[in-house]
């Protein structure tokens, strides 16, 4: 079975260390923060301006002058700086973020990410997309394995225009983790009861495939 | 009184100087900490031409969108937009011209127009259409693309206190471009939630110091909440 969002969320969770600093983008990336694993610590970053940010407000807690990336209300966490917005870039740019989570349109096999626009359509703006691609060592990108339709979103070679050239090495689907390598995608995880088969006719790219190939694990 | 005193009285005194053509900074994010009243003003006056450097645009009633309907903005320079649907109709007719600039690239366009740096390189946006028509250069291995920055004929900030010599403190996530911007404008106009007396702020928690302000009012705010998100009270 297909990872459902939550699933995918939690997947990832699994990649959060004690101590780390990560930066989630809107979408399911956000939903990572609601599987945090007891008993580590990690500081969200809103690139707004907020490291260190906490959950939603109640109705009395409410601050205009406290909002996400997302332009949504939230609190605090105990610990939490603000600082403007050439500081939050320092921190992402300088490559000061241990994990960024980010949804994506397209990856192809030589870590390209295409994830801001679709020619012809509303063109809305890579917000802060670009700057963590380029300055993030540690991206997983989180994404559908295929369109709707059953076309493949890991490509050779990204059709959409890009949001960043070379910097994806880690791609979490619904059916697949995997590794970009040597150009190629390699095959880590798969999704509970999903088969290498159905994997590579979803993908596109080049698969490398090992000889054991675990189900992820919840 | 004159000296470092940057206050004035009116709305009208603060804009005053701005005309059609000229480019504006704007600080705020989506709609937290925008200067909502210099805004309003720039409507009353009916400046056309401009162009605006701002993270986003506002929405249809508020922000920067109120701008859109009488064509008073001639280009936009922004990260992220698209938020209201007069915004959408102008940019699909080609009535407005939308340069999408990565918000981080934007936060340093505007820190180094403000320090005097004239340009600078970052990996952002290399291989990507941002890259187009720059100078590309490689450090280290790393490709990197030319960035020039950015300097505004005004500047508009919103703060939430200020001394009368135009020192800043702002408030939480409403600080975002607002320092940035301050610093890049020619003319930076500042209004405040609260103006107290030289002395009052600690100098140690000044987060812009007053060289960069040449007018500073006092305001009142709306500001509205583009995103209400709560949690129920009893899961605290």
């Amino acid at each position: 079975m297909a990872l459902s969002r939550e699933q995918i969320a939690q997947r990832v969770a699994q990649e959060l260390k004690d101590g780390y600093y990560v930066n989630l983008g809107i979408g399911i990336p956000t939903l990572v923060a609601n599987y945090v694993p007891e008993d580590i610590e990690v500081m969200l970053q809103s690139e707004n301006g907020l490291l260190g940010m906490g959950q939603f407000p109640t109705e009395d807690e409410i601050d205009a002058d406290l909002i996400n990336a997302g332009k949504q209300t939230v609190t605090m966490a105990t610990g939490a700086s603000i600082f403007d917005s050439a500081e939050s870039f320092a921190m992402i740019r300088g490559g000061h973020v241990d994990l960024t989570v980010l949804g994506a349109f397209e990856v192809d096999s030589m870590g390209n990410i295409a994830s801001y626009m679709i020619p012809g359509k509303l063109i809305k703006g890579m917000g802060g997309a670009m700057d963590l691609v380029a300055g993030a060592d540690n991206i997983i990108v989180t994404m559908t394995h295929a369109s709707k339709h059953g076309v493949s979103k890991l490509l050779n070679q990204c059709t959409l225009p890009l949001t960043g050239k070379g910097c994806i090495k880690k791609v979490l689907t619904d059916l697949a983790f995997m590794e970009i390598k040597e150009g190629k995608f390699h095959l880590l995880e798969r999704a509970p009861g999903v088969s290498i088969d159905d994997i590579v006719k979803l993908t596109e790219g080049e698969l490398v495939i090992p000889d054991h190939v675990p189900e992820m694990l919840f | 009184m004159a000296g470092f005193d940057k206050v004035v009285s009116s709305y009208e005194e603060a804009m005053a100087g701005l005309e059609d053509n000229m480019t504006v900074i704007a600080g705020g994010f989506g709609l937290c900490g925008i200067p909502e009243n210099l805004i309003s003003e720039i409507k009353r006056k009916g400046t056309k031409g401009l162009t605006v450097v701002s993270n986003n645009c506002g929405v249809d009633d508020f922000g920067l969108g109120i701008l859109l309907p009488d064509r008073q903005i001639k280009k936009i320079v922004a990260s992220y937009v698209g938020e209201n649907a007069e915004f959408e109709r102008q940019m699909m007719a080609g009535e407005l011209e939308v340069e999408l600039t990565p918000q981080g690239t934007l936060a340093e366009k505007m820190r180094a127009g403000g320090a005097g740096i004239p340009a600078f390189y970052t990996a952002t946006g290399y291989g990507t259409p941002v890259a187009e028509g720059k100078e590309e250069r490689e450090f280290n291995g790393r490709k990197y693309i030319l960035e020039p920055a950015i300097t505004g004929d005004f500047a508009i900030v919103k703060a939430w206190k200020a001394d009368r010599y135009g020192n800043l403190v702002f408030r939480k996530t409403a600080r975002n471009f607002n320092p940035l911007a301050a610093t890049a404008g020619k003319i930076t106009v500042v209004e405040v939630e609260e103006i107290v007396e030289v002395g009052e702020l600690d100098p140690d928690q000044i987060h812009t110091p007053g060289i960069y302000v040449n007018r500073l009012i006092l305001g009142s705010f709306e500001k509205r909440i583009e995103q209400r998100t709560v949690r129920p009270a009893h899961s605290a």
